[in-house]
């Protein structure tokens, strides 16, 4: 069965932010950046009253500031691509991306709160913002600690172009299999 | 008074995050404090928002609001805070020396006489008429998670949530983690009401969201076996050819929350009637006192936000109270203003900026009942 989406774009509508919104988005890097290594991609678009990313950066790469509901700003130049400010935002809006892990494939680190886990070294199927089928990756690592608190963190080898489209693992393939 | 009865300087109706924070602060100022709560357990709302809240870092966001109901759990043990529960709060007598507080525990009627009182009774689900909304299978979306995070069981397979405010959306969610299919999550306005990231989230696991959609109906003999739903133009007309039914089980409804005012109506207390507050609310002032003296209301009742939110008034209504009973030491106008700080911070941004509106309105209409 499918449902049709709506016509009007952008996170307000969708529930996905636009090419326009992530355009604007002061969580997003520049260009450049992504040629120097992982880098967090903040992909949260609203104002609304939130901040423990903020507080999650030890190092000062990521200020809400005053008022809270400002959105967060990413200091690329600052951030060294940890990743540890991925499984401290409740709206699991944050990835790190390193575009040129090899010549032609990229890593997306993303949050994944669903059970059962992806075996490290499996192929799954990967998705976008809308959980629709992009292309297959290979988990590299499944990292699950004490301080991310139950949220695990799922790293992918993709194919490089799609290192600002791939988001997830398709959950959608399992639907299909449930029927 | 009757002897031996049950006394306490301060009795909290409610133990969810606004009944917690107001008895930390009172109990810290010395007070002794008594928490009633209907629930085998204390917590409120907490206990079943197994997601990492939203909010600021001073109000533990980040942390699953199950952790932050463990934490304030703790401390008000350690502050000495009786907290009764299995009890249901069903009566307010006016008494010499504050307020007589009815409730019911073990099939028994007891009482205990508070000098204040402090009313953190939280909201209440609203409810949606359509045909077939009487079938098993269409349940509040509250209830869904309760079901699911609480008793682990799951409600059904496959969903229709209606409601796209926060508490559809994290449900939503929380249902697709528990193993149910999502198919879709309809919202009659023509945009979404909760938050983006929480939307996205629902999203990528392939679940659509339609605006402009609402249900027409719920189809099955014993139980639901499908629904109905429709397009709605932008007077929510239903738009001629866009009806289609979805082979779901479950019909999960979370249309707002409406503060749970009961016992402050039964108190006396004037109210106010503030739609973007979800109705009818007690009017309090900055100490978060209603009309009644002495007594108090926060959280929820006095408009559904946020647990942050919640918390905040909280600490406000005990801060207050202990105030009132002369226990309050040095900085209380500080310690105050600091709460009012970080709530109106709270209230800004394109969601927050009618809260504050609504919430200055209802302060207005606290100094002319003073008047
Ligand atoms: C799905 C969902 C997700 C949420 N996510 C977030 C989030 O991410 N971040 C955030 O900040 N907030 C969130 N909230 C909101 C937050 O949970 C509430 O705003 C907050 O719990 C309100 O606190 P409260 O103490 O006023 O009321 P409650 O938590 O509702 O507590 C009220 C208590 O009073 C008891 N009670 C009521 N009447 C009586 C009576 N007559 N006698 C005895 N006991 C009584 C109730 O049983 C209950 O235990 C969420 C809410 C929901 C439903
Ligand atoms: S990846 Fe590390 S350095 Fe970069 S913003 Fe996140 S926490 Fe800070
Ligand atoms: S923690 Fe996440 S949702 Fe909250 S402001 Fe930061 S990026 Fe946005």
């Amino acid at each position: 069965m499918s449902v049709p989406e709506t016509a009007k774009d952008g996170i307000k509508f969708t529930g996905i932010a636009s090419r326009e919104e992530l355009a604007a988005c002061p969580g997003i890097t520049t260009g450049e950046r992504f040629e120097k290594g992982p880098v967090a991609v903040i992909e949260c678009v609203q104002e609304i009253p939130c901040n423990p990313c903020e507080h999650a950066c030890s190092s000062g790469a990521i200020v809400v500031g005053q008022p809270i509901t400002r959105l967060p700003v990413l200091d690329g130049a600052k951030c060294i691509g940890c990743g540890a400010c991925l499984a401290f935002c409740p709206g699991l809006a944050i990835f790190l991306v390193h575009k040129n892990y090899t010549d032609t494939s990229s890593l997306v680190e993303f949050p994944y709160e669903y059970l059962p886990l992806p075996a490290e070294g499996s192929l799954v199927p990967c998705g976008g913002r809308d959980g629709d089928f992009i292309a297959e990756g290979k988990v590299v690592k499944v990292k699950q600690t004490r301080q991310n608190d139950g949220t695990a963190l799922i790293v992918v080898e993709i194919p490089k172009e799609y290192f600002m489209d791939i988001r997830t693992i398709c959950r959608k393939e399992t639907y299909h299999g449930q029927g | 008074m009757e002897r031996g009865m049950k006394k306490a300087q301060v009795v909290i109706v409610g133990g969810g995050p606004a009944g917690l924070c107001a008895a930390i602060e009172a109990a810290g100022a010395g007070a002794r404090v008594v928490i009633i709560d209907e629930n085998n357990s204390p917590g409120g709302q907490l206990f079943k928002q197994i997601h990492k809240f939203f909010g600021s870092f001073e109000h533990k966001a980040g942390m699953r609001g199950c952790t932050i109901g463990a934490r304030l759990l703790e401390e008000t043990k350690s502050l000495g805070v009786e907290v009764i529960l299995n009890a249901p709060v069903y009566g307010l007598f006016k008494h010499e020396g504050g307020m007589v507080v009815s409730y019911a525990q073990d099939g028994r009627e007891k009482a205990i006489l508070g000098e204040k009182l402090i009313l953190a009774t939280g909201a209440g689900e609203n409810a949606l008429a359509f045909p077939g909304g009487t079938l098993p299978g269409v349940m509040g979306a509250g209830c869904a998670q309760t079901m699911i995070n609480v008793n682990r069981v799951l409600p059904g397979k496959r969903i229709v949530m209606v409601g796209s405010g926060n508490v559809g959306l994290i449900v939503a969610y929380q249902l697709l983690q528990a193993g149910a299919r999502v198919l879709a999550l309809i919202e009659a306005a023509p945009y979404i009401g909760g938050y983006g990231v929480h939307a996205s989230k629902i999203r990528r696991a392939g679940t659509p969201i339609l605006v402009g959609h609402t249900i027409t109906r719920a189809i099955g003999k014993a139980q639901v076996e499908s629904v109905e739903i429709t397009g709605l133009d932008e007077n929510f007309q239903a738009l001629a050819g866009t009806a289609r039914v979805l082979e779901a089980d479950t019909v999960c409804v979370a249309v707002g929350l409406s503060p749970l005012t009961e016992l402050a109506w039964m108190a006396g207390c004037d109210f106010t009637w503030i739609p973007q507050l979800g109705g009818h609310i007690p009017i309090h002032n900055e100490n978060m006192e209603t009309t009644i003296a002495g007594v108090y209301a926060a959280g929820d009742i006095t408009g559904s936000e946020e647990a942050s939110t919640a918390m905040e008034e909280g600490r406000l209504a005990g801060i207050a109270a202990a105030e009132a009973l002369g226990l309050a030491a040095g900085r209380t106008k500080e310690m105050k203003l600091e709460i009012w700080a970080r709530m109106n911070a709270l209230r800004t941004g394109p969601f927050g900026q009618r809260r504050f509106e609504a919430k200055t309105q209802l302060l207005g209409s606290a100094r002319k009942a003073a008047q």
